[in-house]
């Protein structure tokens, strides 16, 4: 069995900048399995501009991005194989199929996990009708214009404001389909601010909040949806009904990290993020197994996932280089508000200087502030005017912070009145 | 004069802007309901000059994908938006195509080229 020293599962932008990282932390065998036939995962599709402001201080375009990472990986010449579908991995382990080698199972000392996420389709959502053509999860149509260059539809209704509905409804009206509405089921949007600005409102497109589908019509191809507006049980009123005539319906109602592979490894998945427990390197619950990207938890910036891929894949090194370190770990608790951290646990005597501790709220909240309590004490306390679901946060904690708390059992992140 | 709404773009908070216009001098008279800078000077670059960066794709002849990413090299006046769509999708383009080729030059009469945002090479 032919055995490497960093497996990384998935060629996109996590796996990409996991790759770069492991190499530069002095790792010189390092394999990227990808099941597209081309590196840069979900960025070759995202044809739109906004990425990297953070990572390159300029706008760049999703496939601009993406390669400006895969040329580090070929300067580095870190092999990749592309049409190449892993099937299963182990701690240690990993079996791929591919159309030149078959089916293989190769040894790895660390495995970084980089499989992304896929859209919230339909059939979770209970829509009652027919199940006519032209229903599309928003990320299938931007797939579909994008790359292959096919006309999706001419007459749209779009259900869900997450940041793939919006960009897709200004893509759809520029290629001159109407867009009449985008409806939310929330009374909040899921997207960023910059994307309601430039998507919808640049175009004249409402977005009807507390609205949702409650019915689908047409038998070979849609012909129209109903509206209605939903209570705060996100139950639909009746007599609030409105009907859409329309060729086309695009869901942007979430997207679920990719977890199979990772579930079969029994690694440990969080309920909260559907992505892997981590610690502060990290690593999963198996050992040797890390995680980053969309896998980890949906992220809406890039940059966030290249940063977090880059930890990811300099600590897979690490692991290599130095072996697993006993773990003493401290664990992260989100409440009040704070629906989850990544990571979840923190070991204070490893722990780099810094650790990013980054996390998403359930709500929409105004003029609160962020906590941080090691165990009772309130020891940070960031006020913000604003807080929303679709915005993901994050706070800094020292390593030297925990000096003063030989004792800490626990770390408490949660929202607070200013 | 007149009045518009806007929402800023700067942060999360998204402040609802309010500005008053002189469309006569297309000047802005003031600002209202930004709670930092940003917003002021968002809402003055909104009501006097909008720009946005155009994206789209263009189909390939002869390449290993069947379309290529574009986007104007630089911000356009937004009011140009759908003419330089108009140009954008009369264009067709042989492989092979990289980052950066001007796949159009002057689009719509706007000064700013259509420029490739990826790689796409010539079918073997």
């Amino acid at each position: 069995m032919k055995e490497h020293d960093v497996v990384i599962i998935g060629g996109g932008p996590a796996g990409l900048a996991a790759a770069i990282s492991a190499r530069k932390a002095g790792v010189e065998d390092i394999i990227i399995l990808e099941r597209s036939h081309q590196l840069g995962g979900i960025l070759n599709q995202c044809i739109h501009n906004g990425f990297g402001l953070h990572t390159f201080k300029e706008e760049l375009t999703g496939p601009e991005y993406a390669q400006r990472f895969i040329d580090q990986v070929e300067e580095a010449k870190i092999p990749y194989l592309l049409d190449t579908m892993v099937l299963d991995v182990q701690s240690h382990k990993v079996s791929y199929i591919n159309k030149n080698e078959g089916m293989v199972t190769i040894g790895a000392k660390a495995i970084v996990l980089a499989m992304g996420c896929r859209e919230r389709p339909r059939g979770a959502l209970n829509i009652p009708g027919y199940r006519p053509a032209g229903i599309y999860c928003a990320g299938t149509a931007q797939r579909l214009m994008n790359i292959e260059g096919y006309k999706v539809g001419s007459n749209v209704v779009i259900l869900g404001s997450g940041d793939i509905g919006l960009i897709m409804a200004r893509r759809l009206t520029l290629e001159g389909a109407k867009v009449q509405v985008v409806a939310e089921l929330m009374p909040f949007s899921g997207g960023l601010k910059r994307n309601i600005v430039q998507c919808l409102d640049d175009y004249d497109i409402p977005l009807k909040l507390s609205h949702t589908v409650i019915g689908i019509e047409g038998k070979e191809r849609v012909t129209g949806v109903t509206l209605a507006q939903v209570d705060d049980q996100r139950k639909p009123i009746p007599g609030t009904e409105e009907h859409y005539e329309c060729d086309t319906l695009l869901l942007s109602v979430g997207l679920l990290p990719e977890n199979e592979l990772s579930r079969n490894a029994k690694v440990r998945i969080s309920p909260v993020t559907n992505g892997p427990v981590v610690d502060d390197t990290m690593q999963t619950s198996e050992d040797g197994i890390f995680a980053c990207g969309n896998v980890l938890h949906v992220h809406d910036l890039v940059d966030y996932v290249s940063e977090e891929a880059s930890l990811s894949g300099k600590n897979a090194a690490l692991y290599v280089l130095q072996g697993r370190l006993e773990k003493c770990e401290i664990p992260l608790m989100a409440t009040d508000g704070v629906r989850y951290t990544v990571p979840q646990t923190i070991d204070v005597k490893t722990m780099a200087p810094l650790v990013t501790v980054r996390f998403r709220v359930g709500n929409v909240f105004k003029n609160r502030s962020v906590s941080v309590y090691y165990d009772d004490k309130r020891i940070m306390c960031i006020k913000k005017k604003v807080l929303a679901p679709g915005e993901m946060e994050q706070v800094i904690l020292q390593k030297k912070s925990f000096e003063a708390y030989p004792e800490l059992k626990q770390i408490t992140i949660k929202i607070e009145e200013a | 004069m007149s009045k518009k709404e806007l929402t800023c773009i700067g942060c999360p908070l998204g402040c609802s802007l309010t500005v008053d216009f002189d469309d006569e001098r297309h000047e802005v008279i003031s600002v209202t309901g930004n709670s930092c800078p940003t917003g002021d000077k968002y809402a003055r670059k909104e009501t006097t000059n909008p720009t946005r960066i155009v994206t789209s794709s263009i189909p390939v002849i002869g390449g290993t994908m069947a379309m290529v990413s574009v986007k104007t090299r630089t911000d356009v006046p937004k009011s140009q938006i759908f003419a330089i769509m108009k140009e954008i999708h009369q264009t067709k383009i042989k492989a092979p195509v990289h980052i950066g080729d001007v796949l159009v030059h002057d689009c719509a009469h706007t000064k700013v080229d259509i420029v490739a945002t990826r790689n796409v090479d010539a079918a073997r």
